[in-house]
């Protein structure tokens, strides 16, 4: 017997490991979260790289910021030009968009709809990945002391990075979106058809679950549906780059998801999402004469008596705007100013110059728009404390313009 | 305090001190986690595996081949998101197989090394898709020519590395 032991150890010692192995294996297939020993083995194995990734990372970041923010600054006054020209279409854009918006707003009211705002965020740096192929996932150097749970949307500026999976002490795991157990709803923009976002094992997002009978063009954009519970409504997702049949009736879409996976450094984590009704302002009845108020161009405020006479130089947006701007906004030339100043060429539409957008007394009519609701306050959570995040002030209606890609309400 | 193995009769048996041996598996999963995040191309790299490959052929003992296989793949998949024993499995049996025909065939030439990493390479990748399938029913994608690139990409860094790992080899 013994003999037979000594002669065959090798092969009994692996088939032992390999039992041992598959008898894990079969447990995590069977319960869906983690058991305590498997979570304790993921504990050690973060707890003992991440410390080093975070070193790391802290090294590498400060060189390249030594580098591009002190030494390398070829061509910063071209991109300048080209950023304040961007900056001047925005303002121009945003300005229509928030009629649409108060249009949007005033519908929901009506409809009694919830509104979902991302109330507080929490910025987090992606630290490492999970360094495997077939799982599509990064580190944040974010946990559980940080208030952060399962289930969290991450997202960018740019658009929805994934969601927390896993949380550790001070790290946590991201599950990004085109990982194939991911699973995010999502929503065509104009089309407005709803599907379901995953990855694929060759790491591409593909939107599933829309019919054929439907069409859907290359180049449209993708949005969170909110269907998920997990992303709110209206976030950017991705673009349509290629359209065909699927299995089953469905379409084969794929998707360009707007973040950039492969090169996250800095990401938000959606720590606190506000449901907010319509309150007894907003969802009151709405007057045609407000509707018709807000659609032709109001009158402009009266001037105040010591700048009742303007000088025959100043400009014609001084005249306009004789309050002080918003805050957080330039006092100076602003696009917003003189596409207020200026009627819009288009015959049908006027850009209105409404007291919502001058921050003045309200003139004789009240357009409804100024009952839009005012979503709740935006908190952004120290990066360095926390536990004690700053409180911006909401968007106040008078400034409506100031950009709010990060924190504003979605 | 070094850790000795046993040694065969015609070929040369090597040990490694102990910081070696838990510090060179450690720096591979931590590079392995870190360098994709950086530089993603370095995602098609398997540096434990090749970690694993290499200490099986230097010690030519199968039971501590398997050993070090099972615990770098676990630890491995530890770090991502997939059921830990996914990459256990494999590495184990590649472990085991690497350290037995370590104990046969002298693999210290740079050809020699380069064709076992290779091989060693694909068969890892045919047994952990196998398990990934046939035992927890993921849908990974099997692709040979990536595959195949992948594993001469990692047999030809399997080359420099072991190189580079031989000056930490002790004579028993």
């Amino acid at each position: 017997m013994e003999s037979v032991l000594g002669r065959y150890k090798n092969l009994i010692v692996l088939a032992c490991v390999l039992v041992a192995q598959v008898l894990g294996l079969a447990v995590q297939v069977k319960r869906t979260t983690d058991t305590q020993s498997t979570r304790l083995i993921r504990i050690w194995a973060v707890s003992s790289i991440t410390p080093f990734e975070k070193v790391l990372n802290w090294v590498h970041g400060g060189s390249w910021n030594l580098w591009h923010n002190y030494f390398y600054l070829r061509g910063v006054r071209a991109e300048n030009r080209e950023l304040k020209a961007e900056i001047e279409r925005l303002r121009l854009e945003q300005v229509r968009l928030n009629e649409d918006a108060a249009q949007a707003r005033r519908l929901q009211a009506l409809l009694s709809f919830k509104e979902q705002f991302i109330s507080q965020t929490l910025p987090a740096q992606v630290i490492g990945s999970g360094g495997s192929e077939q799982s599509r996932i990064v580190y944040i150097d974010k946990g559980q002391k940080d208030g952060l749970k399962a289930d969290m949307a991450v997202i960018t500026v740019d658009g929805i990075v994934g969601k927390v999976l896993k949380v550790f002490g001070s790290t946590s795991q991201v599950l990004l979106i085109d990982d194939q157990s991911s699973g995010v709803g999502a929503i065509l923009e104009k089309s407005r058809l709803q599907g379901i976002l995953r990855g694929t094992p060759s790491g591409e997002v593909v939107l599933e679950r829309i019919m054929t009978d439907n069409a859907v063009q290359p180049g449209e954009e993708v949005r969170t549906s909110g269907g998920d519970r997990v992303f709110p409504k209206g976030l950017p997702v991705g673009t349509v780059t290629k359209v065909g049949n699927g299995a089953d009736l469905f379409l084969s879409i794929r998707v360009r998801p707007a973040a950039n996976l492969s090169k996250l450094e800095e990401v938000l984590v959606v720590t606190h999402l506000v449901e907010q009704e319509p309150t007894q302002l907003q969802s009151g009845p709405v007057r045609a004469a407000d509707i018709l108020a807000q659609r032709l161009p109001s009158v402009p405020d009266k001037p105040p008596a010591d700048t009742a006479k303007p000088k025959p130089d100043a400009p014609v947006k001084e005249a306009t705007h004789p309050a002080a701007p918003a805050p957080g906004k330039p006092s100076g030339s602003t696009a917003q100013s003189r596409a207020e100043a200026t009627p819009n060429p288009r015959s049908d539409s006027i850009t209105p110059v409404s007291p919502r957008t001058a921050g003045t007394t309200p003139s004789a009519v009240q357009p409804a728009t100024a009952h839009r609701p005012t979503p709740p306050p935006v908190q952004v959570a120290d990066p360095v404390n926390s536990t004690a995040p700053k409180t911006r002030p909401a968007p106040a209606p008078a400034s409506a313009t100031e950009p709010s890609t990060q924190n504003g309400p979605q | 305090m070094p850790i000795t193995y046993t040694s065969g009769e015609q070929v040369e048996v090597y040990r490694f001190n102990w910081l070696i041996t838990l510090g060179v598996p450690a720096t591979a999963l931590f590079l392995q986690a870190w360098l994709p995040h950086q530089f993603p191309v370095f995602a098609m790299l398997d540096l434990p595996l090749l970690v694993t490959i290499f200490f099986a052929i230097s010690r030519r003992n199968p039971i501590s081949g398997l050993l070090t296989g099972g615990v770098i793949g676990i630890f491995q998949d530890a770090l991502t998101g997939l059921p830990i024993g996914l990459n256990g499995i494999a590495k184990t049996l590649v472990g085991y197989a690497a350290s037995s025909l370590g104990v046969k065939i002298d693999v210290e030439n740079a050809g020699a090394r380069l064709l076992v990493t290779l091989v060693f390479c694909v068969a890892h990748k045919v047994i952990y898709f196998t398990v990934a399938r046939g035992m927890v029913s993921l849908s990974v994608q099997w692709s040979w020519p990536h595959e195949l690139w992948s594993a001469l990409v990692n047999a030809i860094v399997g080359v420099f590395l072991f190189y580079a790992l031989d000056r930490f080899k002790l004579r028993t």
